[in-house]
This record gives C-alpha cells, structure tokens and sequence, in this order.
C-alpha cells in the first residue's frame, strides 16, 4: 500500500509539449509511471515520443485512455485554469507543479473545487512518488527506495537531501508528498498526515516545513488529537529574518509570526521528534525507528 | 513588492479613497513650488523610503508656514534616516512628500490583508490608529477587530458598514468610512495586493475622513498582470545585490553573518543557513541558485556574494538530482576560475555522480576545499571564515 499514487495510477500530463513538460514526461516515461496520455490544446492527434497520444482537452483524454491522474506543468497565468479543467474531467488526483501562480488564483480555485470528489496536489511543488511503482513531478527517482515512511514536506531539494539520507541508510519510503511552497496550498500537511495515519504499510513519516503560515502549527494539533504512528520532523529558517520572502512565496515570517522556533516548539509539544539539524535527519528517523520495533 | 506612500496615495486617489494635497518632490529647487502648489499655512514633510518607523525616527515632521516646511524638506532630503525596520545603515531619503496638514480629532487603523489559513481576505480594523499595529496586536488583541471575506463573493456592503459601526457611531462617519473600506478591498482585490493599509485614517475637526497616511505591498506572482504596478518599483530602495540576483533568476537575501552561501533549491538553502548557525557561524545571506545551477548562474551568484565585503568563505551546497555532480562540479570550478575567489570555497555535493563530481573539484588546481556531510562542510565554512 501507499497513498494516492500506486502501479496503477494513469497519469496525464497537462502541458507535455512545453520546455518543463516534455522533460519531465520523459523522466516519468523512464521511471516507469504509466504515462497515458498529454494535454496540450491544439496539438491534439499528435503523439509524444512517439507513444504517448496527445489531446486538446483533458476531458477527450480520460474519456479515451482512462486516466485518474493528472500533473500541470502550464505557465502560471494559465495554471489555475488548468486545475480546474482537471476537476472538471473527473481527475481524482491534480499534481501542480507550476510555480508564481497568484494567491488569489489559488484560493478561488480551492473554492471552485469544493465541489468536486479531487484532491489537488501543489502548487510550487515537486509532485510525489510511491518509489518502484509511479513518479510524479521531478524529483530524482533514483533517490528513493521502496520502504514503509511517509515523507511530506513543503519544500524540493530539501526533501531530496532527506530522501537521500534515508535511503542511503537502507530505509525506504512508502510514498513522498511536497504540498510546495506556495501560501495557499492545494493540499495541507494535515491532509497527508491524515492519508499516511490510515496506510496500513506507513509506519512512521517525516514533516519537513518551514518558515510562514501556520501549516505547521496546524500539524502538530492533528498529530497531538489523532496520530498513531511516530512523526519526525525539521522546519527550516530558524535564521531567516523577518519580513523578508526566502524563495517560496508562503515562506516569510510576518508581524511575528511564522517563525521556525514556534513551529519546532508547537510539534514538539505534540510528541514530534524535532531534529535540528538538516544533517540529522535520516540519523533520527534511524533512532525512532528502533525505539518503535524494539518496544 | 514595495511602493512607496506617495504612490499609494495617488492609488488611494484613483479609486476615490481621501487624502491630504500632496506633492512629491526629489530635489531642493522643486521645493518653494510644490508648497505653494499645496497652500495653506501648516505642512506635513514626509521621507519616501521603504520601511516602517519613520515617525519616531524624525521622517515625519510638522511644519509652520512654508519657510519653515522648507527648510526641513532640505534638511531631510539626502540626509539618512534609521528607522526600526531600516537596519542600522538606515536609508538615503531620495524622495520627500509634502503634505497639507489636517487638525485630527480621532485616529483609526484599517487594513486589508490575506489570512493564508483560511484562505479569505480580512479586514483589519481599531481605534488604536497611528500606534504601532503589531504591538497592539501583541500586547491588546482586543482592541483589533477581524472581518473575513470571501474572494469569490468579494465584500458585501453589510460587512464594510459593520467595519465602520466598529469604529464610530456618527451617521455621517459611518457612511465615509463605510465607503472607505469597500475602496480600499477593491484596491486589495482587483491589484492583487498582499497588504492595504491606512495608519491612521483620521476624523478631522470639520468632521471629514481622510487617509493621512497610506501603504500597498503587492504579492509578486500577481504583478504579470498589472505592468502599470509594476512600474511604480523603485530600484534605488532595493538591495543592488537583490536586484542584481534577479537578473540572472537568482533568489537572494542579504544578511549579517560572514559565510556565505549558494545552495540549489530554497527550502535547502534556508537549512544550509541553519546548519552554518549551528556550527557556530552565521550565514551572510540566502542565495537559492535554481535547480539547473548554471554556469552563468553560478558565476553571477559568487560576484554578488562576493560584493559583501564580511563574507569570509563561502559554502557551496548542491543536491544533485536530475543535474547531476560532476556536471555542477564542472560548472562550480568554470565559474570559481572566471571570478578570481578571494575567500575559500567549501563545496559540498551529493546525489547522482558525486564521486565523480569530487574528483574533478579535486583536480581543478584552484582552492576548494571538498566536505563529506552537510555537518561538516558547515563547520569548515565557518573556520575557514574565522581565519582569513
């Protein structure tokens, strides 16, 4: 088991003749995901590398491949429209991996969603992976190893360089989330936490945030009410200064709030094994993973 | 982005929001016209810079009669101004406005800002105007009243008249700041603002309300469709470095500390920071150099971190995914070469062909030093910063 994506899942891709589509749909290709099918509005008949079909709308799409997922990788000022042609075909699973999409693009389409049975990914983010079976977005797949932690995080390379450290200690991941890095997220921590507390192979899972919002803070009021299985985390910026943005659009401390110390102080109060350092992460999901099988 | 308090005025104008007569003049010759120009005979004189605070650092000053107004004006215009959000070099005033003053009777803050959490708008209002708003938020959270909206729906006008009701009861004062508020969401909404504030909005002694003061930030991802917004950016009030980091899409943040760093991805680059700290160091700024780490790139990232004369060393932090080691090691050392580092370098790599990558950072001949870990390569960073 894992959560949202498996060997099964039926990718499309919404942008697949763009410079960051093609690209990626390749590495997808070569992973091994099941690539179905490629939006990309007229440009429809044609075929990616000469297998993948192409269509103009993603509602011909699944009507003529079946697919249940789909991953964006549209300019910004069409992303949000992208998303919603997504729900609206019947896609269960929207990745978004466009980033510089407006926050207020992205709350109407939240509201717009409400009304729909799927689960948006992103934006701002590097997509997820069940490894050995489905990757989707641009992470590196090699880094991964199939295994039985949840990796959720609100960032890319940092979720890499943990990725790496667990893998390069032998621990495998049942599936990887960046919910990115944007204000106003599609998916919250507090919604993957959920899916990872209910995957019967998850035994443990890893919260990497940062600085901004209150995603965090949220977290550690799910874990403290509802998590049974243990959670390690980082959050990064404990040096980042105020009022200024560091990188990510959502990562910014304002009127005091946001900081990396609350969010530490807030998880740790809700049982989550803090590491402070970034270099520490693998070696602490090592240590909490043995106090678990050795009770 | 930032823009500064004349700008927004004009904005506030535009949409039919009231303010004092003002005028923005960044030279000592436009001075005597512009007071004469305003009229009246008691005058607000104005720093334009960036940032909060100016009030108490003397940014703000009343003047009687044109001739003392000018005089300040002069005095103020190219003098620097240290403000709490200034930093301790303050800022060149290059801009000043001239306001006519108004006799307050009462001060009010209103805002509006994004609630990320809950995704809606709100409207911030209090009585506490022209106080430092986020110490009264600290110290009397009561004294702020929140209104939620939706941006869908936008504001509806019983939520703008229950903003004003909050804050008086006075029919006449209700129906202009009722009116007030809707302006100030439609500015919010329709220019996709990330903050609209006016602190204070005054109740004058002849019974008008008017905006004495006025501040827009914009969310960036919005300004593609707002080019009139995004001419109103004031390259002098920005770090030149920051700007300069820009061109080459580079993500930089100027800090205190005397390591540098150039790191790929931003959540990576905040955590390289953190683990320089905790080695025992401070890091001298953010720099997320993309995901490709281009030679151009990378180049251009160690001029401008180079630029910081407190930089000591400098600690090179890439994961190298689908770029892999040995094509970014190849890039660092291109780069390392065409520069001329006067400080050490730390480079530490991992991902796909790091050994490979190691090597060719080994053999370049120039002074790089390779780290192992993240832990160690910080903690060479910051000796090496100690030393030199």
């Amino acid at each position: 088991m894992s959560i949202l994506i498996h060997s099964g899942t039926k990718v499309l891709c919404q942008g697949i003749t763009g410079d960051a589509g093609s690209f990626h749909a390749r590495q997808m290709l070569e992973y091994g995901t099941r690539l179905v099918a490629g939006v990309t509005p007229g440009k429809g008949g044609t075929r990616f590398e000469d297998k993948v079909p192409v269509f103009d709308s993603v509602k011909e799409a699944v009507r003529e491949t079946g697919a249940n997922a789909s991953v964006i990788f549209v300019p910004a000022p069409f992303a949000a429209d992208a998303i919603r042609e997504g729900a609206d075909a019947g896609l269960e699973l929207v990745i978004c991996i466009t980033e510089g999409i407006p926050v207020s693009d992205m709350i109407k389409v939240k509201r717009f969603l409400e009304g729909y049975p799927v689960r948006l990914i992103g934006p701002n983010c590097p997509g997820l992976i069940t490894p050995g079976e489905c990757k989707i977005g641009i992470m590196p797949g090699y880094i991964h190893k199939a295994g039985k932690v949840g990796v959720v995080s609100r960032s890319g390379t940092l979720t890499y360089e943990a990725v790496w450290q667990l893998t390069s200690r032998g621990i495998g991941q049942s599936t990887c989330v960046g919910i990115g890095g944007d204000p106003v997220p599609g998916s919250g921590f507090t919604d993957i936490l959920d899916l990872f507390n209910r995957d019967p192979r998850t035994e443990t899972v890893v919260l990497i945030g940062e600085i901004g919002g209150e995603e965090e803070e949220r977290a550690a009021d799910y874990i403290q009410r509802e998590m049974i299985k243990p959670v390690v985390a980082f959050v990064a910026g404990l040096t980042a200064p105020e009022g200024r943005r560091m990188g990510h659009a959502g990562a910014i401390i304002s009127a005091g709030s946001g900081k990396a110390e609350d969010k530490i102080k807030k998880l740790e109060a809700a049982g989550v094994t803090v590491s402070r350092s970034p270099a520490d992460i693998g070696e602490t999901v090592s240590d909490v993973l043995k106090k678990v099988r050795v009770p | 982005m930032k823009i500064h308090e004349y700008q927004a005025k004009e904005i506030f104008t535009r949409y039919g929001i009231p303010v004092p007569k003002n005028k923005m003049v960044e030279s000592a010759e436009a001075i005597d016209g512009a007071l004469r120009e305003i009229g009246g005979d008691t005058f607000v004189v104005k720093a334009q810079i960036h940032a909060g605070g100016r009030g108490k650092a003397g940014g703000v000053r009343v003047a009687q009669g044109a001739s003392e107004a000018a005089r300040i004006a002069r005095e103020m215009l190219g003098a620097k101004l240290v403000t709490r959000q200034s930093g301790p070099q303050g800022r060149v005033v290059r801009k000043i406005s001239l306001d006519a003053a108004v006799a307050i009777d009462r001060e009010y803050y209103l805002a509006v800002t994004l609630d990320r959490a809950k995704a809606r708008g709100v409207i911030l209002s209090s009585q506490a105007g022209g106080m430092d708003i986020e110490e009264v938020a600290h110290t009397q959270p009561e004294k702020i009243n929140k209104t939620y909206f939706d941006l869908v729906f936008g504001l509806a006008s019983y939520q703008a008249r229950e903003v004003a009701l909050g804050l008086g009861k006075d029919p006449a004062f209700v129906k202009a700041v009722t009116q007030i508020v809707q302006k100030l969401t439609e500015i919010f909404v329709r220019l996709d603002a990330s903050l609209v504030e006016i602190n204070p909005l005054v109740l004058t002694r002849d019974g008008a309300v008017t905006a004495i003061d006025a501040k827009i930030d914009f969310e960036d991802n919005g300004l593609y469709r707002h080019p009139e917004v995004g001419a109103l950016r004031d390259p002098l009030e920005e770090d030149p470095r920051e700007v300069e980091a820009k061109k080459y899409n580079l993500n930089y943040v100027g800090l205190d500390g005397s390591v540098g760093c150039m790191v790929n991805g931003a959540g990576l680059a905040m955590a390289t920071m953190d683990v320089i700290m905790l080695a025992g160091g401070m890091p001298a700024n953010f720099l997320d150099v993309g995901g490709g780490a281009k030679v151009d790139q990378v180049k251009a990232a160690f001029k401008i971190i180079l630029s910081d004369e407190r930089v000591k060393s400098i600690l090179v932090n890439i994961f190298g995914g689908i770029m892999k080691c040995d094509v970014v090691a190849d890039g660092i050392i291109q780069a390392a070469r065409d520069v001329q580092l006067r400080v050490p370098l730390v480079v530490r790599l991992e991902g796909t062909n790091v050994e490979k990558g190691k090597e060719l950072l080994r053999q370049s001949g120039i002074r790089i030093t390779p780290a192992e870990g993240l832990s160690q390569a910080a903690s060479l960073a910051v000796q090496l910063a100690g030393k030199s």
